[in-house]
This record gives C-alpha cells, structure tokens and sequence, in this order.
C-alpha cells in the first residue's frame, strides 16, 4: 500500500505538527493539509487577543506564509464534506475529489451545547473557530451586557475579553466554585474573587434555563434556573467543547464514539486512516489519570509528533504521554500545574496549600502520604521551571525536599517578590514540622545583616 | 478616558502646536557689529562686506531672513568657487549664529512665559493623562486595544506623530537656524546649569530629557507590579537625567569639555576625533580620566558585564538612545518587523556600520598619531560622511522619526555598532539567554509581536529552545507578555545555553532529539 500522499484534514496544532514532522523524517512523502477554516495555520489559543486588540490575526501565525512552500507542504483551503474510505478520497464542498494514500483526521472540537431553548437566537454562540471569533465580533457591536454559562476556560477568556471593549459581563457558574471540577476548592474560590475583582457580576451555582429573544430573531435576555431574568445582548455557551466529528456523520464504516476511536497508534478501524488531536477518543486511556479524550493543545502536539513517527518508521511505538502538565491564565492571574492534581484529594495523598495574604498567589503541593513524595503541583500567579517538576514527579522527589528548593524550581523573572521562606514557614505551622529555610548564599548574608 | 485626561491630552496638544509655532514669531534684524562678534576673526571682514545689504533692514520672518541671508552669501561663494579658489571660499554655516544673533522676539523678553507655554505645560498635560493610567486596575499586562489605536498600530495619528519627529530632526540636523527662537527660550535654563547660551543641542538634550522622564513615569503606571520593568525605567531615566544631560552641563560650567560617561564607542563615533583627544588630553586629570575610562568601557566593562548580563545591561538599563525607546518609544514596540528576510537585512546593516566605524575611527587614529602625515585634514571628509549618513540621518531621523512606523529600535536594530559590538558578545559568549519553560508554549504570539528588535521569540519558544540572539537587548517584554510562564531572562551557565537540538517536553512515545 501506497502511504503517500498524506492528507492531513485539519490545520490546527494537531494537523500541522504531523504534517511537519513527517517531512522532518521523510523528504519525499506528498503531504497534502486541508482546512476550511483558515488559509495558514495560526494559533487558535490566540483568538481571544485578536478580540481585545493584542494582535493582529497575521500575528497569530506561528510560521511566516513561505515556511509551507519551502517546506513542501501543500496547503488547501476547503471544507470537506465526505470520506470514501474504498476509493481512498476525500470529496470537498465544492465536489472536489481528492486522493489519500493515508488520512488523517485533526478536524478538533466544537462548542458543546445542551439544547436551551433560543440557542440558536442570532448573538448567542460558542468560541472555538476563527469564524466564531468574526461572528463575535459582529455579535458584540455596540452591546451593553453579555452573559457567559460555563465556568472554563473559555468561558473566564470570554468574560475578558467583553471587558475589554467595556461590556459589562454576568458569568453564569454551575459548579459551586469557578472550574471546581479541575481546582481544588481554594484554588477556585481564590480565582473567584479574581474574577470579582475584575467586576465580572459572577452567580456561582446559578444555570441557564433559557434564552429570551427580543422578538426580530436577537437575543435580549436569558433566564436563569432560579428564575431571574437577565437582559442582555449576548450570551456566550462555555460549557466545554466536543469533539468536531460532523464529518464521520455519514460514514458508519469509521468508527466514533464521542470522537474518533484510535488505538494507542492512532489507527482507527480502518487501515491507513487515523484520527489525532481533540477529535480522536482513545479505547483505552493512555495512561494513569489520563482521559481517552485529550483536549488540550500540548496533547495535541504531541499526537502529531507520535503519529508522524509512526507513519514514517518501520518500528512503531505507543503513544505514552509522560508526566501531566497544562496552563491557562485567568485574567491576569497565571495558573500552571504539574503531575496529578484532583480536585478532590483521595485519602492515599496529601495536600499542602499556600495563598499570599494579597491573594494573587498560591501554591499546592499534592504528595504521598506515607512516603511523602511528590505527586503533583498546582501554582497561581507563580511560574514554576517543567523541567524541574517534570523530573521531580517522575523520580518520586520527596515533597519537602523540594521546598527547601522553590526558589531553584521557580521560574517567576528576575527581581521578582521570593515566596519559599513564607510557605515553608506555614508549612511548619500547618503541618508541624521543622524544614528548615534554605541557607543564604554568603554575600545574600550580608546584604540582609545591614537591611 | 477620564475629563482630566482629556484636559491632559489637549493641554498636550495646545503645547506641542505652540512649541511648533514659536520658531516662526519674531523680527530680524542684522547690523555690522552682530556680524563681527558672531563670525570668526579670519571671516569678519568678508562676513560684514558680503551681508551689507541686509543691515537696518527688518524682517518680519526667519524665512525672509534667512532666504537673504543664503542668496548674498551662496552669492559670494558660488563665485570663489566658479573661479576654483577654494581656499577664500568660507565654508563655516553662519547661518544659524547669525539668525539667532539678529533675532528680536518675544522669547528673548519672557522666556520662562514661552518655556512656561510649550515643554512645562507639555509635560504637564502629559502628566495628567498619565497619572490616572490604570487606576484601580490589578497589576498585569495593559495591551487592550493597541491595535485599534491609530496611534499605535500606524493609523493616521501614527503618520502623523511620524511625520512630525522627522521634520523636527530634518531641522534639527541640518536647518538649525529655524529652531533659533526655541534655543533663545531655553537660554535661561541652559545659563542656569552650564553659565552658558544654549545651543540646538542644549534644547534637544532638554527635551529628550524631558520625554524620558514623563514618559518614564508611563512606564511606572503600566508594569506595575513588574520589578524588573519598574527597575530598569528608573535606571535609564537616571542615567539620562544625570549621565547624559547634568553632568556634561555641569563639566561645562568648569570649563571641562562636554562629556556624557556612559556614552561608549562606537555608539559615540566621535571619541577618538582629534578635537576630542585633543579637549581631553588638554584638561588635566579630569580629562585624562575621560579618556581612560573612555577605553576602559571599550575594552574591559562591555565584553565582562556583557558576558555575566548579556547587553541588556547597557541597552535597556543604561543606554540613552535605549532610554528613549524603552520610555517614549514603548507604545510602538509591537511595529517592529518580525519576518526572517528583516533579520537578514538587518544583520548586514549593522555589522556594515560597525565595520565602517570600526575602519573609520583606524584611519582617524593613525592620521592623528602620525600628526596628520598621513592623509591630513581628509579625514574630516570621512568624519563628516558618518556623521550626516549614520550619526545623524540613521541614529536621529530614521532612529526616533520611524518609532510609530517601524518599531521603537529601528536604530538599535539595524544601525547601531555599539549594539553590534554588544551582541557579538552575547551571541558567543555571555551567561545571558532567555529560557523557555520546556513544553509549556502554545505559540500564540505575544512574545514576538511585541518584541521591540523583531525577534521572532515564538520560533524558538515553541520548539522548547532557549532564545539566545545577539540583537536581544533585555527588556524583558517577551516574558512579562507571555500568558504560560514560558520565558525567563536568566544569566547562568554556559553549559546548555544553546540547545539546538531541543526536546519538547511531556511526550515519553519519542525519545528522540526534536
């Protein structure tokens, strides 16, 4: 069988790193990206700065136009409406038929919605596309209020960016904290007074039962489960995202579930096609405490670099996700975490908590209860080294040997405020212990003898 | 926008048109003995004979006076130089002493009132749009709306205040004799430091002390909460204030030459010109301390500090045309070129003025040394060459002119030898680098469209590799912007500085290099 041409569907970081790493190892193969959304591939976690006047769309391309050409990589720009999976070609909107020696399929995610009533009320959307990020545009001209449902991550980026054009935002939470189904409750609360602070009017525990039109087709108020009436001009659907499978909808022949079903190889029910990124559902989680569907942009990445491996060596090796790592920024707080980290500590661990008196930052150690090692690590508003809790985690680092070694396992600039003899001051206090501070270097000594 | 910024900013505005308007107010009107005592000794006779036509005569406008002016004396030497004796042909400019001496206005009456008008009321309108900045907002990055702002994202407003800074250097270089009444106006202040009138360069060293200042101030309400912003803008607003403005005045005053000590060759192309060796060698201790201190920077205090801090140390801590940029220029940051083919352009621009000042100052030091055997006085025809092409029309013009069309360090970038001695440093051997966090990058791009010398931070930065460049002059801007806690200016070891062979990360499938 034939492997090239490879046709990637998709342009995100799923699509394009496969795309680039298979010309990384094979300077022959035909490899062939298709996209409707977009021309070039451009970040898409860079949308929200686009809206809030950060950046200019060109400057969300991580790679100048020239780099597909010169690295011969094809670039169409079309929807594809249909897989034939006997004659190996893809039919575009426009009835085109392309041939694939090998599909991949890094279609991504699209908003999840649950079917409130009004949902499809014209200023009432998701964000996930470059084409959401145009309608919200126009959506938002010129509007007053808008209503956010759904305490995530997109959710908290549309809340800022409203705020920055000066609308004002509700911010409507289900869970009792903001994202509380991934932060631990202190975490969460102190992201909640962030976002107040913020003046986002955020209603904890509060859903959305529907949305009321203003009788020519727009939105103009949304109702709450409590009953409250809202009136605003938009409202935002963040309650997650799921896998962008439209595509397979016609083909029983590839199987889904939520997502595309692969194997550990990527490898979906059919030979040479396969399925990477947020659209690919895992049979079998790849891993302690993974899930079998990843939706997260360094996941993605590293799908593509797999699977590219894979297509182009004889060996093929499993996909093997190594220590858990993720990030995000709540306005102006940032947020990092290493390792394993639950929202609800299991009794087999334990948890060490520490916020500044501010409130603007805080850190969280999760750890083995009896032997004491390293589990994982929560930080806000303090940015830690990955190299070094990437190692720490994976060799079992015991917990408060690393306290000692915050300031070497921070990675906040230089001059920054150093928190390491506060946290394991209340590290001794909460926890009874004796660790004790690191030692001053000996010209450290002096300056603080004299101050 | 609060009323009180608006005021601020048509205050601003008010001062900014006055300051334009002033250098064209006024009469003129020249006599014989201005001319003597304006004009050197060996001039004096031609110099009366040939502006006799113009005395008692009062003009309503420096343009008048100084069309008459050019013809009579253009007049006079087009025929020296029609009959080739170049050697009575007066190639002094009196153009501008002389319509500064004949100028009757109403700044040399009220100073303080027209200074009160233009830079104070200036600097105070400024003043009232910036303290407000930010108010009560949390500490984090302030870029809402940069790029629908028509100022900042090369809009009209932008053109504009272009337009503007390039006339005002076009004048400033090379037709100093419009801007007479605005150094008339700053005389005070000027007699006040150094005991001495002003000169075109007092009223600039004025202002641009001004902008850092004010400016400067900016910077304080916008990365609040920011040490190293907070700490590397006071350093630049000092070192301007005292290094580049008060202490050369105040070495004036005790007759010492003119000397800003922070200033370093080739960045001060001028340091081993024959009038500046001669002025320090000739000032006794102190000015043999210029000197040493002079080839001391050179020679020991750019590769060391270079090597243990990278060239921020001088560029953005240090460096008053770096001072400008960081303070005045910071709103235009994001309008640097970040394609690969500007790095190319901009490292055979560099290093070809490095190399043309490095050949240059050579050829000055021999000539001086074999006293003038060499080539004589050719070499002011070199001296004069770099000066209009680099010092002026490169550092000054297209330098400041260009920040709201190409980035604040258009200069820095593509034309300073001092930036390009710097960098060689810090690309082969210095502790500095700027570090990515391992995989954490999720290539959005804020990094590199607000890098002010047109990296393109991200390239490296999703790749998992350190950003080691010679042009980077450590603002710093790339790490406060990113939103993942991905960069981090470091000085450390050497070992493992460049990695170009990086691996991302989190993924255990592939052990391979990346």
């Amino acid at each position: 069988m034939n492997k090239s041409p490879y046709v990637i569907i998709g342009n995100g970081i799923a699509g394009i790193t496969c795309a680039r790493h298979i010309r990384k190892y094979d300077s022959d193969a035909s490899i062939l990206v298709i996209s409707g959304e977009s021309e070039h591939f451009f970040s898409r976690t860079a949308l929200m700065y686009i809206y809030m006047g950060h950046m200019q769309y060109q400057h969300t391309k991580p790679y100048e136009d020239w780099f597909w050409e010169k690295n011969r990589i094809e670039l169409k720009k079309t929807w594809i409406t249909s897989i034939d999976t006997t004659k190996q070609q893809l039919i575009s909107d426009t009835g085109e038929k392309i041939p694939y020696g090998t599909l991949i399929i890094a279609t991504g995610s699209k908003p999840l919605t649950i079917g409130w009533p009004g949902e499809d009320l014209k200023g009432v959307q998701g964000l996930y596309s470059l084409q959401d990020l145009e309608n919200m545009e126009d959506n938002t001209q010129g509007i007053q209020r808008g209503v956010i449902v759904g305490g995530g991550l997109i959710g908290i980026e549309m809340a800022e960016m409203l705020k920055s054009r000066g609308i004002e935002v509700t911010f409507l939470v289900r869970e009792k904290n903001f994202w509380d189904t991934v932060l631990p409750t202190e975490e969460a609360e102190l992201i909640n007074r962030h976002i107040r602070a913020h003046d986002v009017d955020l209603r904890l525990g509060t859903e959305l039962a529907e949305i009321i039109s203003n009788g020519n087709g727009n939105v103009s108020a949304v109702k709450t489960n409590t009953g409250e009436e809202i009136p605003c001009q938009f409202v935002g659907l963040t309650i997650g995202v799921t896998p962008n499978i439209s595509l397979l909808k016609n083909h029983p022949d590839i199987q889904s579930n939520r997502g595309v079903l692969v194997d550990k190889y990527f490898q979906t029910n059919i030979e040479g096609v396969y399925a990477i990124g947020d659209c690919a559902e895992f049979t079998e989680s790849p891993g302690p405490n993974r899930k079998t569907i990843e939706q997260v942009w360094y996941t993605g990445r590293m799908h593509g670099e797999t699977l590219a491996y894979n297509l182009t060596h004889e060996e093929k090796v499993s996909y093997k996700p190594g220590i858990w790592f993720n990030s995000a920024k709540f306005f102006d707080l940032e947020y990092q975490t290493y390792g394993h980290v639950p929202n609800n500590i299991p009794a087999t661990l334990d948890t060490f908590h520490w916020e500044n008196e501010a409130g603007t930052v805080a850190i969280r150690f999760v750890y083995d209860k009896t032997v004491g090692t390293i589990k994982g690590i929560n930080s806000i508003g303090w940015r830690m080294r990955h190299a070094y809790f990437d190692k720490a985690i994976d060799e079992g680092w015991l917990f408060e040997k690393i306290l000692t070694h915050l300031d070497k396992a921070s990675f906040d600039a230089e001059f920054a405020t150093k928190h390491t003899a506060a946290v394991i001051q209340a590290y001794n206090t909460i926890k009874k212990r004796n660790v004790s501070l690191p030692k001053k270097g000996f010209l450290k000594r002096i300056v603080t003898a004299f101050s | 926008m609060k009323a009180l910024q608006k005021l601020g900013i048509a205050l601003f505005c008010l001062a900014l048109a006055f300051f334009s308007f002033l250098p064209f107010i006024g009469q003129y009107t020249l006599t014989a003995e201005l001319v003597k005592s304006n004009v050197k000794d060996i001039h004096q006779e031609q110099m009366v004979e040939i502006l006799e036509p113009m005395y008692g005569e009062t003009y309503a406008s420096n343009f008048a006076f100084i069309a008459d002016f050019n013809s009579y004396f253009n007049t006079y030497n087009d025929a020296l130089k029609a009959n080739q004796e170049w050697d009575a042909v007066i190639w002094d400019n009196y153009a501008y002493a002389l319509t500064k001496a004949a100028a009757e206005s109403p700044v040399i009456d009220q100073p303080w009132l027209h200074i009160g008008i233009t830079l104070i009321l200036g600097s105070l309108g400024a003043l009232l749009y910036i303290l407000p900045l930010y108010k009560g907002k949390l500490p984090g990055i302030k870029h809402d709306g940069i790029y629908f702002s028509s100022m900042k994202s090369r809009g009209l407003l932008g053109i504009f205040t272009g337009t503007w800074l390039i006339l005002f250097y076009v004048i400033l270089y090379w037709y100093p004799e419009y801007l007479t009444n605005l150094v008339l106006m700053v005389d005070p202040i000027s007699m006040a430091i150094s005991g001495n009138p002003a000169s075109q360069w007092f009223l600039y060293g004025l202002i641009y002390t001004l902008a850092i200042l004010v400016m400067g101030v900016r910077m304080f309400k916008k990365y609040k909460g920011n040490p190293y912003q907070l700490l590397r803008t006071a350093s630049v607003m000092f070192f301007q204030l005292a290094f580049a403005f008060l202490l050369p005045e105040i070495l004036m005053l005790f007759n010492m030459p003119w000397h800003d000590f922070k200033n370093i060759w080739p960045l001060d192309y001028s340091f081993f010109y024959d009038y500046r060796l001669d002025g320090m060698i000739s000032s006794g201790a102190l000015g043999m301390f210029m000197l040493i201190w002079g080839i001391i920077l050179i020679v020991i205090a750019v590769p060391l500090l270079t090597y243990f801090y990278g060239k921020r140390w001088y560029c953005s801590w240090v460096c008053g045309c770096g001072g400008l940029a960081e303070t005045l220029g910071d709103p235009y940051r994001q309008l640097s070129d970040k394609s690969l083919k500007a790095w190319k352009v901009e490292r055979y621009l560099i290093h070809g003025v490095l190399v043309f000042a490095v050949v240059m100052t050579g050829i000055t030091l021999t000539n001086y040394f074999m006293e003038f055997e060499l080539l004589g006085q050719a070499t002011n025809q070199l001296h004069s060459i770099y000066g209009f092409a680099i010092g002026s029309a490169f550092a000054g013009v297209i330098g400041t002119g260009f920040y709201p069309l190409m980035g604040n360090r258009v200069w820095c970038r593509f034309g300073c030898p001092l930036a390009a001695y710097l960098g060689l440093v810090q690309r082969f051997k210095s502790r500095f680098r700027i570090t990515t966090n391992g995989g954490q990058c999720i290539s959005c791009g804020n990094c590199s469209t607000y890098c002010e010398m047109g990296i393109d931070v991200r390239w490296y930065a999703q790749r998992g590799q350190n950003i080691v460049r010679s042009s980077c002059v450590g603002c710093g801007v790339c790490a406060s912007v990113c939103p993942r806690g991905v960069l981090k200016l470091e000085n450390g070891e050497e070992e493992g500085r460049i990695n170009d062979l990086p691996i991302i990360i989190g993924n255990k499938s592939i052990t391979i290099k990346n």
